[in-house]
């Protein structure tokens, strides 16, 4: 039988692989009676629940009369790529990472690397770029740090606190 | 009656401080820029907000929420008219008949017509929220763990069943989001679930982490992967803002009962402002036409006046199910409760009694804001166009790193961020198979509540399921669930509920 329908049977196929999941994972906690039920009794049965309507999605999936709306089409890897490995950098800079021995390198840092990383996503201009950062750099610090008063480790370590 | 005016001029009092006044101002014109954006929605905008409300008294955090919320159904409203660009989704329909009249010139009375009906609306909401308030949290308070565990299932399935797209994937999105709630300890056992060993997972999964990374992140991507749309500006002098008798003859009917149909689809579960433009331009399309009235879709004043009216009469009414009952009827309420929970408060009814200045005060700031907005966006029109013309290869790195800023300043821990960018990928699959997110963020804000009430109803029936279907209340909600149900899957209406959301 042809596929109608990429995108259901891609969807049906996760949700089960997830409703599955959950419920061979809720088999670790104990289940308890209907009466009183223990921590693995409501996810169980969601996730039992889940697995079946995945199957019943994955079923609609087929039919003669492909449906090209539906298809699930190229995946845009470069603004995937760049902007969570934006939103990864400015972690990163932000806060290192100590079990590996990075060391924070704060907002500041954090906030030019997140802006070059992102501008990766689309057409990259350098010059844009450096004004971008700059702006979001110095209008974070005062709105972030200096109006709203949140908590953020500003400098590198290296810039004495 | 005597109550409804002491509780009002409680809530006025609360509200026309400069400080409330100051917030709501902030709300509405952050809630219009967002409206005016395309490509940024109230959910993301509430989410990376909710951290910097961290340090404001509660009131002034909501109001503010609660301005950036329905400001954003004015501001798309108005690159709907002028642009051609709805900047919400809920504005879509307002495109239709607002952009053909500001083709002819007309946008100006076009402009009027969507703010002196969103304005008439939110009035009416504002009073209708006032009104059934204290009746609707009396039944609340007899509402027992099994009813409350039958109006979830109601307020999910409503939620799924008013929504566009695929029932059924509407549905795993729910149970996907419900078990997404399930990750943390466990508050009956202090069992840690699905938290494999990390620390930080034993306090769940944030729902600012979901929002952001599903629709901020998410959003993102899927804009980038699109060409540039090409913006066809209306520079035409926006001349002659008064509508003619004509008009106001025309739409005054028409924002009557769109206001009409706002306000009670707003208090159904899933309903909101979306549903009720839709709904309420579809109404206005099926009444007999005047003569010498234009057809629909060629600029009809009243294509124009009457969704807007719904939206906002629905943005405010859709408060009253999150007030009363403490359960979110759409996204943008499931982050209001996370708002209120961040503030110490538990949504619910006992927020009218142990809140009162906050519960009036937020209401009557929404009427507030509503005249702030009327106020503020016609003569502001024109700074927001020329923001339009801001490309979006200018705005993304700023709106990522807004979330990036927000998802860190939660708690201030970077575990928060790693997760956060796994959800983005997360978000980018969702769309890429068609699956619409929303329903997922009602799951996970209800997937606890739903637990800790099915408990105890299981626990004071001893075991007994039928005890949903014996208490007369519980069984009508789950009656009505049913119902909902089966008129959604009955043929000759699924394949209304395909056309219209594919014509409009």
């Amino acid at each position: 039988m042809a596929i109608k329908s990429q995108q259901n049977l891609v969807a049906g196929l996760m949700f089960s692989v997830t409703g599955a999941a959950f419920a061979l994972g809720a088999r670790e906690y104990d289940m308890g009676t209907a009466g009183r039920m223990g921590p693995g009794y409501f996810p169980l049965v969601l996730g039992v629940i889940l697995a079946v309507l995945g199957i019943l999605i994955a079923f609609q999936s087929f039919g003669s009369q492909r449906r090209e709306s539906e298809d699930i089409g190229d995946i845009a890897w470069r603004p995937l790529c760049f902007i969570i490995g934006a939103n990864l950098i400015f972690g990163l800079l932000l806060g290192g990472l100590p079990s590996v021995g990075i060391p924070a390198m704060g907002l500041i840092v954090a906030i030019v690397g997140l802006t070059f990383v992102a501008m990766l996503a689309s057409e990259f201009c350098i010059k844009r770029a450096v004004i971008l950062s700059a702006i979001l750099a110095v209008g974070s610090y005062f709105v972030f740090v200096k109006m709203l008063g949140l908590t953020f480790q500003v400098w590198p370590w290296f810039v004495g606190a | 009656m005597m109550d409804l005016i002491n509780h009002l001029s409680l809530g006025f009092g609360v509200a026309f401080t400069a400080q409330n006044l100051l917030y709501a101002l902030i709300g509405c014109l952050l809630g219009t820029l967002i409206g005016v954006l395309p490509g940024l929605g109230p959910v993301t905008t509430i989410a990376m907000l909710l951290p910097a409300t961290y340090a404001l008294p509660p009131i002034a955090a909501l109001i503010m929420l609660a301005g950036i919320y329905y400001g954003a159904q004015y501001g798309g409203s108005t690159t709907a008219i002028l642009v051609n660009l709805p900047g919400e989704a809920s504005s879509v329909v307002t495109a239709l008949d607002g952009y053909q009249m500001a083709k002819k010139g007309r946008a100006g009375p076009a402009l009027a017509a969507a703010g002196i009906g969103s304005f008439f609306a939110g009035s009416v909401g504002t009073l209708v929220l006032a009104a059934f308030a204290v009746p609707l949290t009396e039944v609340a308070f007899m509402f027992g763990p099994a009813e409350y565990f039958s109006l979830m299932v109601l307020g999910l399935i409503g939620a799924v069943v008013l929504a566009s797209g695929s029932l059924l994937k509407a549905i795993a999105m729910i149970i996907l989001g419900l078990l997404f709630g399930m990750v943390g300890t466990d508050v009956n056992s202090g069992v840690a679930r699905y938290s494999f060993d990390i620390p930080e997972l034993t306090d769940g999964l944030g729902f600012i982490v979901i929002a952001m990374g599903v629709f901020g992140y998410g959003e993102i991507i899927v804009n980038l992967s699109r060409p540039e749309e090409s913006r066809e500006l209306n520079t035409k002098k926006v001349s002659g803002l008064m509508p003619t008798a004509a008009d106001f003859k025309a739409m005054t009917p028409a924002i009557l009962r769109g206001t009409a149909l706002g306000s009670s689809l707003g208090i159904l579960p899933g309903g909101g402002a979306l549903l009720s433009s839709f709904a309420a331009y579809t109404i206005e399309k099926k009444t007999r036409l005047k003569p010498g009235e234009l057809p629909f879709g060629q600029g009809n004043i009243r294509g124009v006046a009457a969704p807007e009216a719904a939206n906002n009469a629905g943005s405010q009414t859709s408060f009253i199910p999150l007030l009363t009952l403490g359960i979110p009827p759409n996204a943008v309420m499931a982050l209001m409760v996370g708002a209120m929970t961040i503030h110490n408060i538990q949504p619910g009814p006992q927020v009218m009694t142990s809140n009162p200045e906050l519960f009036w005060g937020l209401i009557a700031s929404m009427w507030i804001g509503n005249l702030m907005l009327v106020i503020l966006n016609l003569p502001l029109v024109g700074v927001w166009i020329k923001l339009l013309s801001v490309p979006y290869r200018w705005m993304f790195p700023a709106i990522v790193l807004f979330c990036a800023v927000g998802v860190y300043s939660t708690n201030n821990n970077t575990f928060d961020i790693w997760t956060t960018g796994l959800f983005g990928v997360v978000g980018y699959l969702f769309v890429k198979l068609g699956c619409e997110p929303a329903p997922l963020l009602l799951g996970l804000i209800l997937g606890p509540m739903m637990e800790e009430n099915l408990r105890r109803s299981m626990l004071l029936s001893r075991g007994d399921w039928s005890v949903f279907v014996t208490r007369p209340i519980s069984a009508g909600l789950l009656a009505a669930a049913v119902v909902l149900l089966l008129i959604v899957l009955s043929p000759s209406v699924k394949k209304k509920r395909e056309e219209a959301f594919v014509e409009d």
